[in-house]
Order: structure tokens, then sequence, then C-alpha cells
């Protein structure tokens, strides 16, 4: 056993479903647009934006806006510090996976 | 936490991770129907063209001269590349439509990121190998057909491979093979481009099919 709680480890900003789903998805691309990611995890646009607004508030990840011919496109991607969050959030959850099974 | 929750946002990671950087909605079943077609296109042009293969040893490197009216060197030229487009028209347009219908059973957007990436790179090596497959046989050289429309389309095979189904990548390294072996010996190009295309097409989709398409 570790002496600390790895319920402590996990992070906050990751106890939202849709916030961790984000940042697996901003894990392995570099970047990813407003309209696919809601496509993809098929949510309203209310509900995405205010869970980027809240990683972003983190700095857990950065926004790019730019234009495509008139239509607005606003790319999203996972900073370093973000990056980190998730790892350490990924092993606390193994930390969590590994003491169940003992107990 | 309770475990159940636990256990979903692992698979909710997981299945978000996969599906937004890999376009998994690729057809098997394409993949066996372009080897039938590769396989006809191939048997046809062995079959009808015999008279004229006997005397156009594509390996060699001399000028080839035509005595036969019927069939000239021009005109069997003109058909080997029909008969190549037809299988590859054929080819793409099953794809597209199984890939469509595969995509919306698995609730992926057809023309995505994932998609798009896919496309972009494989039409690089694609499109590069056609032009030099074109333009040498502008110039005559019959033997290169064969293995540079393997080596090129493995070598986009290979490309793809990063944003589909991982196994790709074997099929792409055995085309190349496929290609340098068939530049070693250029006579049975027409033998190496049926096993790339055709028998290759249709093992490899028919592991696909059963691994995935279920």
């Amino acid at each position: 056993m570790t002496g600390k709680n790895p319920f402590e480890k996990l992070d906050k900003a990751f106890e939202n479903r849709v916030r961790l789903q984000i940042m697996s998805v901003l894990m392995v691309n570099e970047r990813y647009d407003f309209n696919s990611l809601k496509e993809l995890l098929d949510i309203t646009d209310g509900n995405l934006a205010s869970h980027l607004k809240a990683l972003e508030k983190d700095e857990y990840i950065s926004v790019n806006k730019s234009f495509l011919g008139r239509k607005p496109n606003t790319n999203y991607a996972a900073t370093e510090t973000g990056k980190k969050a998730f790892k350490q959030h990924l092993d606390a959850l193994e930390l969590l996976i590994k003491q169940q099974k003992k107990g | 936490m309770e475990e159940k929750q636990l256990h979903d946002d692992l698979a909710s990671i997981r299945n978000l991770m996969e599906r937004s950087s890999k376009f998994i909605s690729l057809s098997g079943l394409s993949g066996i129907l372009a080897g039938i077609y590769a396989l006809i296109g191939s048997g046809f042009i062995y079959y009808a063209m015999r008279p004229v293969m006997s005397r156009f040893p594509l390996a060699d490197n001399e000028t080839i001269t035509f005595t036969d009216d019927f069939w000239g060197e021009t005109s069997f030229i003109n058909i080997l590349v029909l008969v190549g487009a037809l299988v590859l028209v054929a080819s793409v347009a099953t794809g597209v439509f199984l890939t469509i219908r595969k995509a919306k059973k698995k609730g992926q957007p057809v023309w995505g990121n994932t998609s798009k990436l896919l496309l972009f790179n494989m039409a690089v090596p694609l499109i590069t190998g056609a032009a030099i497959v074109l333009i040498l046989i502008s110039k005559g050289y019959y033997g290169i057909i064969a293995p540079a429309s393997l080596i090129f389309y493995g070598l986009a095979l290979l490309g793809a491979s990063n944003f589909t189904f991982g196994d790709v990548k074997y099929l792409a390294i055995l085309e190349v093979i496929l290609g340098l072996a068939g530049a070693l010996f250029p006579v049975y190009g027409l033998l190496f481009w049926a096993i790339g295309f055709g028998v290759l097409h249709i093992i490899y989709g028919s592991i696909m099919y059963f691994k995935y398409d279920g």
C-alpha cells in the first residue's frame, strides 16, 4: 500500500466526463476544431463551450481563432501543463484500479 | 469514485483517442472486391494480349518493334492503361460506397478530420506515382508500370496506416517488397501486379472483414 491517498491525486478538472474526453482527444491530435469536437462528442454548443472555457482557464488547453474564408474557425490544442495534468490523472486512475483489485 | 465510473472513464478515454485520430470505417469487404477486380483485369490482359505479350518482352530495354497490325504497340498500351484505369475506378467506387455505409453504422463522419488526413497522406505518394508511371510510359519504359505502381501504392498505404487500422502497415510493406521484386524481374511484371493488387487485397480484405467489419 502506498501511504498517499490516490484520490487526492485525481485532477478536479477531469472529474467531469466531457473535460476528460476533450483532453483525451487533444492528447492524440495536435489540434482539433470546435465543430469536429462537437460532432465527435455529440454534445451541444453551449455545453462544449463551457467545458472548453473551464479547461482554458486552467491553462490546460490553448485556443487559436482563425477564419476559413468567412467562417470563424476555432482550434484547440493541449498545453504542456494540460498534458502533464492529464498523465498524472491517468496515473492516479491506474493506482485506484490496482488498489481496488487488491481490496 | 466508484469502480464502475472508473472503468467508464478509462473506456471513454480509449475510445475517443482512437475515434478522434484514426479513420476506423474503412471497409474490409471493399478490399476483397478490389482484389477481385484486379485479378479479373490482369487475367483479361494476360489472355487477351497473349499473342502480343510473347513479342513484348517487358524486360527488354531495346526498342520494341511491332509487325503485328492488329495489336500495335500503341493500342496495346492503350488497352493496358484502360484496363488499369477501369480496375482503379471500380475499386475506388466500391471502396467509397462501402466505407460510407460502414461510417454511418459506426457513427463516424465520412468527411471528418481523420478521413481528410488519411486521404491527404495517401494522395501525395499516389499522385507522384501515377505521374511518374505516365511519364515513363510516354517515353516507352513499359517495364516500370507494375513495379512503380506497387511501390508507390505501398508507400501511400504506409503513410495512411497512421490514420487508420495499424494492420494496413503490413500490407504496405508487402506491396513495396513485391514492387522491388517486380523491378528485379520485369518479365513477370503482370504476375507481381496481380499478386500485389489482387491476391494481397483479397487476403487483407478478408482479415480486416473478420476482425473489424462484424
